[in-house]
């Protein structure tokens, strides 16, 4: 067999891993591979502005396509820069591989021009990750970091390849019947337990599913599987952030998201549930609220490909580890071959009380006819491009919540937010990682105006590769969230939460080439949505907004589920936190 | 004099999880035997803010660059459960068997600990040693180190006892175990 450089093994093997699409950023430390991405035209390489970029890009590239995205960079700052991304994968279980570059073999440890100890700094914010320092180990090591960050509960790897190895030749081997000698993640739940569970979904009065991110990285089978269990059974089904689109959202079984800033009924049926059927979802404290008053009269069967996953925050009565789709697809051929069927008398009676919380309409708010309030910019926004291939990614902030309350998924794979680790700068990247995967489809970045000026060099790339992805700024001249906690818990002071200095967005826009858009007129909304829709570029959409609304409803920190503060109850909500709630975040 | 230690703020996991009572369990995780490995499982354990009360390694199969890892950790059962599923998470270990919940297993330690005195105490320090079964490596006219293994309460003990008797130094090697019977771990 023909030899090769480790550079040329990473491209030969990025093409049997079927990557066509990278994200990076050259340098010193990686400039052979970039010498053997200039010698083909199987890989496209997408040039960030910034490594954060290039590891939100290949988040957003991931979690819309349901494949492993893949980001190169170089040593030292290439890597340091990365590392926000690389934890925003790890939380929110984004399947990712990360190449580094490093100095030479012979000079780590010696402080040598941009080396850093990459492998130090990133073991704990990646599933695994690997420093090469043989060529012979290089083609194992590259596939085996595909099957470790698609595998199990997805995750970023990092492979940190010094540039010896890059020049250095030897033979490659490609990945065909490459077993890992550790890494087996069970798939298949217990069927002992899978029918246990069924029996207790027969048997149950107030039962309600809770599903998570896990059924999106499970895959598509798993959202049709749910969509097809929650049917057969009746039972009302809620979820995280993370796993809107799993289920369709303008179904009547639907009770919106949970959590902090989830419905009303989602939060009261999961409070008073006398069975929870959590799949792919983890137990949050943005889900939980108050831990010991957290749906205290339930019995709770939790699926999770992830053991550890298990009895962490909340003990279960009956754990089943599997991938989701696998547990799903024995649960509906368990309920039909069974012929089992929900206590029809009971649920009538569960689905009375849900309808009379959903009757609150937690999601309200007071419409005005001077201002844009933000709800309704999302509102319409859905109403304009729901006939469309939407994609959406957010920011993080009210306007993120917004999102989430007001925008109805109806496919997985179309949603891409930061939840675990919440990271501001996250959505311009993704939108662009999601462009680059789906070039027809309608992509918007739904943002802060804060939000968005971390990572708005991203723009360049944008304009770069003809991506026309829409900005959507919720701009109320404050880091919302941050002041209406502020207002929540520090007597409104207001301390260094307003967004002073902004750039006029619509300017900045044309500064980079692409198309600008103001609106402040509710009347005159629908017309500048269109616009923007419109457009063939990309498109920064400076949409003003009421800068005092609240993010509501709202789970306030050391609450119950059934001790949410709803809109219009003219309560103040300065004065509902107590002082243990306060040393929460 | 100390400022009285500020009251620890609320953990938002204490009240569902956090009532049972503390337990200290030995876990014997099989791991590759790679780079970083035994960082991983050092790191995981301060991240997830876990105690360590000992840790020993070594490599068991040098053909299969296999180590042994033999940690003993203290927490409730609900932690120590979560221990073994993050430990099991990491990518080069093989396995993870807590022998504590499996019963019937044997713990070992060495220590060498070394005593100086003359008279009457070197006298008492070397009738104990026989006691205890350790034994002699190292002696001058006014010094002994003794060799001794056995259980880590065993050997606490026994440094206990050579404290008055002008214990200079102790070495411990950590804690070894394996199940008894015939099955593998
Ligand atoms: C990188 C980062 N830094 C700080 C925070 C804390 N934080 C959360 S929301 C927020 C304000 C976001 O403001 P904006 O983007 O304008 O969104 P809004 O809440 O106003 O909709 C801040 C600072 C964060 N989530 N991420
Ligand atoms: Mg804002």
């Amino acid at each position: 067999m023909k030899q090769m450089t480790g550079a040329e093994m990473i491209v030969e093997a990025l093409k049997d891993q079927g990557v066509d699409t990278i994200f990076g950023y050259p340098g010193g430390a990686v400039l052979p591979i970039y010498d053997a991405l200039f010698h083909q035209n199987f890989v496209r390489h997408v040039l960030v502005r910034h490594e954060q970029g290039a590891a939100h890009a290949a988040e957003g590239y991931a979690r819309s396509t349901g494949k492993v995205g893949v980001l190169l960079v170089t040593s030292g700052p290439g890597a340091t820069n990365a590392v926000t991304g690389l934890t925003d994968a790890l939380l929110d279980s984004i399947p990712l591989v990360c190449i580094t570059g490093q100095v030479p073999t012979h000079l780590i440890g010696s402080d040598a021009f941009q080396e850093c100890d990459t492998v130090g700094i990133t073991r704990s914010c990646t599933k695994h990750n690997y420093l090469v320092k043989k060529i012979e180990d290089l083609p194992r090591i590259l596939h085996e970091a595909f099957y470790v960050a698609a595998n199990g509960r997805p995750g970023p790897v990092v492979i940190d390849i010094p540039k010896d190895v890059q020049f250095a030749l030897g033979k490659y081997v490609n990945p065909r019947g490459l077993q890992h000698k550790t890494y087996q993640p069970k798939v298949k739940g217990d069927l002992d337990r899978i029918k246990e569970a069924v029996a207790m979904m027969a048997a149950a009065k107030k039962p309600v599913f809770y599903t998570g991110g896990g059924i999106i990285n499970s895959g598509p089978a798993a959202a049709h599987l749910l969509r097809e269990l929650v049917r057969l059974t009746g039972f009302p089904i809620t979820s995280t952030l993370m796993g809107l689109g799993a289920y369709p959202a303008p179904d009547p079984q639907w009770l919106g998201m949970l959590g902090m800033h989830g419905s009303y009924e989602a939060n009261n049926a999961m409070h008073d549930c006398d069975l929870m059927i959590a799949i792919g979802a983890r137990f949050d404290d943005r889900i939980t609220g108050r831990l010991d008053a957290f749906s205290p009269g339930s019995k709770k069967i939790h699926i999770d490909i992830d053991p550890s996953s298990i009895n962490k925050n909340v003990k279960v009565d009956l754990p089943i580890v599997g991938d989701c789709a696998h547990v799903l697809e024995d649960m509906v051929r368990l309920w039909r071959t069974d012929a089992l069927r929900a206590d029809k008398a009971a649920l009538d009676a569960w689905w009375a009380q849900i309808e009379q919380w959903r009757a609150r309409k937690s999601f309200s708010y007071k419409k005005s006819a001077s201002t844009i309030k933000p709800q309704y910019a999302v509102e319409r926004l859905y109403e304009l491009t729901k006939n469309r291939k939407t994609f959406i990614t957010t920011e993080v902030g009210q306007h993120q919540m917004w999102a989430a309350q007001h925008f109805h998924f109806a496919e997985p794979n179309r949603w891409m937010t930061s939840g675990g680790l919440g990271t501001m700068g996250y959505g311009l990247p993704a939108a662009i990682g999601v462009q680059m995967a789906h070039p027809d489809a309608l992509v918007i970045d739904i943002a802060g105006e804060a939000s968005i000026q971390m990572c708005i060099q991203e723009m360049s790339t944008a304009m770069q590769y003809r991506l026309p992805v829409k900005i959507f700024i919720l701009n109320n001249e404050y880091m919302g969230m941050v002041r209406q906690w502020q207002e929540l818990l520090h007597g409104g002071r207001y301390s260094e939460s307003y967004s002073h200095s902004l750039p006029d967005f619509v300017r900045l826009a044309e500064a980079y080439g692409a198309h600008g858009i103001r609106c402040s007129d509710p009347a005159d909304l629908d017309r500048a949505i269109q616009e923007m829709i419109d457009s063939p570029k990309p498109v920064i959409f400076d949409c003003l907004v009421d800068k005092a609304e609240n993010c509501l409803p709202m789970i306030p920190s050391g609450k119950a589920h059934n001790d949410m503060i709803l809109p219009d109850t003219d309560e103040d909500i300065g004065s509902v936190i107590d002082d243990k709630g306060k040393m929460l975040v | 004099m100390n400022a009285p230690a500020p009251a620890s703020p609320p953990s938002p996991y204490s009240s569902a999880m956090g009532k049972s009572a503390m337990e200290s369990h030995t876990l014997s995780v099989l791991v590759d035997n790679e780079p970083g490995v035994l960082a991983r499982v050092v790191g995981l354990f301060s991240a997830r803010g876990y105690n360590i009360e000992s840790l020993t390694v070594a490599e068991v199969a040098h053909g299969e660059h296999l180590s042994r890892i033999t940690i003993v950790t203290t927490g409730t059962p609900e932690i120590i459960e979560q221990i073994s599923h993050q430990l099991d998470r990491i990518v080069p270990i093989h396995r993870v068997t807590d022998l504590t919940l499996r019963g019937r297993s044997i713990q070992r330690e060495l220590a060498m600990v070394k005593v100086r005195g003359k008279g009457e105490n070197r006298v008492e320090a070397m009738r104990l040693a026989e006691a205890f079964r350790a034994r002699v490596i190292d002696a001058t006219t006014e010094s002994f180190v003794f060799e001794l293994t056995g259980r880590p309460d065993k050997i606490d003990d026994f440094v206990e006892l050579m404290r008055p008797l002008g214990l200079v130094d102790v070495a411990r090697t950590g804690v070894a175990a394996i199940s008894r019977g015939p099955e593998a771990l």
